[in-house]
């Protein structure tokens, strides 16, 4: 074989690697893009687990009440005023559509079965998501770029227990408080609107709340309020405590936009999360 | 042989494509001051977080009393590390918590001692790093001298036996860099533990350590005394440590140790056999008196004042002068005789009488942390050497024949 028909098979062989690289160049993207999401996924599935375990621990019961209060309390005032205006905007909008059908004594069950069932968990979630989660996720994402969270390891105190799972606990036990006050303060929304404002019948609206929502549509935003609770508390503390390994930025900058990531995602997943959960317990 | 406290045998580690440390050797023994110097970016941090376990080897063992961590047993690893605290470069304080707080942070999380126990050691540190005004205040209304300070007293409330210091002085003014590490010297010596410090500081890291480690091109190149390290014959040497003490004796006047001595060694070269030079040594007594009641900065502020004192006097006659520890400066003033030195300290002395010490006394109190007078003197002793004399000797013999030259007294006489 001469020089001349070794460098001929030579081009030719990298002129048929660059066509496949060609071709397999969106596909791999999209590949690396799914095996990146997958050990996302994975770390934070081990990162909640790990946290979850540590609740139980010695001294957390004090860090736990401190951010029942940041989280919860102090979301009372927000997630109230959300609640009422929620509920006299579905008054308003479900009074005008029954009131063509001669049907506005549902009124108060569609108010009761919309916030119970959907809007109240939803809503909640997402309200809390947009004020401690966002909170939470610059907090701890300063105290790893500022070595804080390296600190705690130099003094032998467990990151995880120390910081993620007091908030996760605290999440877990304010979510479906934060959703039953706003489900009631919805329902008194709807009552304004539909009973007051626009004259419905206020005996009919409540004897529909009452016998319209039964156990069980409390139970299940309950258990909603409760996985949502998972998933912001969990996606806020990881994006937060993993700012340092992000690659698209550093320092400051790298806190915000794992504060917009945080808060962009926990909203995609609660409703992600929410069209599961309804169609496991329907 | 004694056995080393923490051993580095073949460590690398590569962020990357980048080799931070390549196969490094070191030792660091108990009790000691060790202090790693190098250029910034040179891998210092790095190979100190491999300590305290916040990085791992990726090629390499360290040991720990002998002993391969990598082969420990976790509960062993963890009773290692619970010896160790770690004092960061940027102090790593909790910005949500208040001074008290932050000290009082590892006792609360990691014992299981009562309130008020805690409540009394650190209490304790608060009163022995001089921040019982600061106690309820938050990092950011601290000064960054009071930031270190309260970083220091964090590292020390659960009485570790080794403390890691990753640039204690960065970002300090010079008073404070020196305040910081006569605190660190002085702790070590009150408390026992072994200093493991990184630091620029040259010279001034040379007083207060044992050992010096010099990490250049990712290796350990050098592990000694700060002597053994003025002799060492190294690319070291021209690159890092020239060109901080250059820009050191621009700053303050006077000279590096090193310096002093290539100086001395250059006068002497010069003249013939035969010829003489006198040395001079100054102590600043009663340091330990301006500390205890005026805190560290104001006794930084006095050995500064006291530098640039000597330095501004002999520099005018051919003097040249350096640091030799904590409280002493010597001077060597060439081509004089005994007689001829005498004459000249003598100058010194009336104008030091006269002026100097009130000087002194004023830029001190600017700096102290209480309003009170604290009385100090200052000594001198000369000797005369010969060219053929080694200068250590000579300044061993100009300090047998101090005598107190001034005195400040709070009643307003000299």
């Amino acid at each position: 074989m001469t020089l001349n028909e070794n460098s001929r098979k030579l081009s030719e062989s990298k002129a048929g690697w660059q066509t496949v690289t060609l071709l397999t160049g969106p596909f791999a993207v999209f590949g690396r893009a799914a095996i990146s999401w997958v050990n996302n996924l994975g770390a934070a599935v081990i990162f909640l687990l790990l946290a979850f375990l540590k609740i139980f621990r010695h001294k957390q019961l004090s860090k736990i009440v401190q951010q029942v209060y940041y989280i919860g309390a102090r979301s009372t005032m927000i997630i109230m005023l959300v609640g009422l205006f929620t509920g006299m905007v579905l008054g308003l909008q479900s009074y005008h559509a029954l009131v063509k059908f001669g049907a506005q004594g549902a009124l108060g069950t569609m108010v009761a079965l919309s916030l119970v069932r959907e809007m109240g968990p939803v809503l909640t979630a997402i309200m809390i998501t947009a004020r401690a989660g966002s909170a939470i996720t610059a907090e701890i994402g300063i105290q790893r770029i500022s070595e804080q969270i390296d600190a705690l390891d130099t003094m032998r105190i467990d990151p995880l227990s120390y910081l993620i799972s007091p908030r996760i606990a605290a999440a877990i036990i304010s979510f479906p408080i934060l959703t039953v006050l706003f489900d009631l303060i919805g329902i008194i929304g709807g009552y304004v609107s539909g009973v007051l404002l626009l004259g419905a019948n206020a005996g009919t609206y409540f004897f529909r709340v009452q016998t319209s929502t039964e156990m069980k549509d409390l139970t299940d935003g309950f258990i909603k309020a409760i996985v949502f609770a998972v998933i912001v508390s969990t996606v806020c503390c990881y994006q937060g405590y993993f700012t340092h390994m992000r690659t698209d930025s550093h320092g400051a900058k790298a806190v915000g936009l794992a504060t917009t990531s945080a808060v962009v995602l926990s909203c995609v997943l609660v409703l992600v999360s929410d069209y599961v959960v309804t169609s496991l317990l329907i | 042989m004694e056995t080393p406290l923490i051993e580095f045998k073949d460590v690398s580690k590569r962020f990357g494509t980048r080799t931070i440390l390549d196969r490094v050797n070191l030792q660091i023994y108990e009790g000691q001051v060790t202090t790693i110097i190098g250029l910034s970016g040179s891998g210092k941090s790095v190979l100190l977080k491999h300590i305290i376990g916040l990085l791992k080897p990726d090629e390499g063992t360290i040991l720990f009393r002998g002993k391969a961590i990598a082969e420990m047993k976790k509960k062993e690893i963890a009773t290692s590390l619970a010896q160790i605290s770690y004092m960061f470069q940027d102090n790593a304080l909790f910005d949500s918590m208040t001074v008290y707080e932050n000290i009082a942070l590892p006792l609360r999380e990691t014992t299981d001692l009562g309130k008020a126990e805690i409540d009394r050691r650190v209490m304790a540190r608060i009163e022995q790093t001089e921040l019982s005004e600061a106690a309820h205040r938050y990092p950011s209304e601290l000064s960054g001298g009071m930031q270190k300070r309260a970083a220091l007293a964090r590292a020390l409330v659960i009485d570790p036996q080794i403390v890691l210091f990753d640039e204690p002085t960065s970002g300090q003014d010079p008073v404070r860099k020196n305040a910081i590490l006569s605190m660190i010297a002085q702790y070590q010596r009150k408390f026992g533990f072994t200093a493991i410090m990184v630091s620029h500081e040259i010279p001034d890291v040379y007083f207060i350590s044992n050992r010096i480690l010099a990490l250049y091109d990712r290796k350990i190149v050098f592990q000694g005394t700060p002597e053994e390290l003025e002799n060492f014959d190294h690319p070291f040497n021209d690159e890092v440590i020239r060109s901080i003490e250059g820009l050191q004796e621009e700053l303050t006047g006077l000279y590096s140790k090193r310096q002093f001595k290539v100086m001395n060694h250059a006068q002497l070269k010069r003249r013939t056999l035969g010829e003489t030079y006198s040395v001079a040594i100054f102590t600043l007594e009663d340091l330990g008196e301006i500390v205890k009641n005026l805190g560290y900065d104001a006794a930084q502020e006095a050995i500064k004042g006291m530098g640039v004192y000597i330095d501004k006097h002999f520099s005018a006659i051919g003097g040249f002068s350096t640091r030799l520890s904590s409280n002493e400066f010597v001077t060597v003033l060439p081509f004089s005789d005994l007689a001829e030195a005498e004459n000249i300290l003598s100058d010194f002395v009336r104008d030091l009488q006269a002026h100097g010490i009130r000087d002194i006394w004023a830029d001190t109190r600017k700096q102290a942390a209480a309003d009170v007078c604290v009385e100090f003197a200052i000594l001198a002793g000369i000797a005369q050497g010969q060219p053929i004399a080694e200068i250590d000797s000579i300044i061993d013999s100009a300090k047998n024949q101090q005598k107190e030259i001034a005195r400040l007294r709070c009643d307003g006489g000299r």
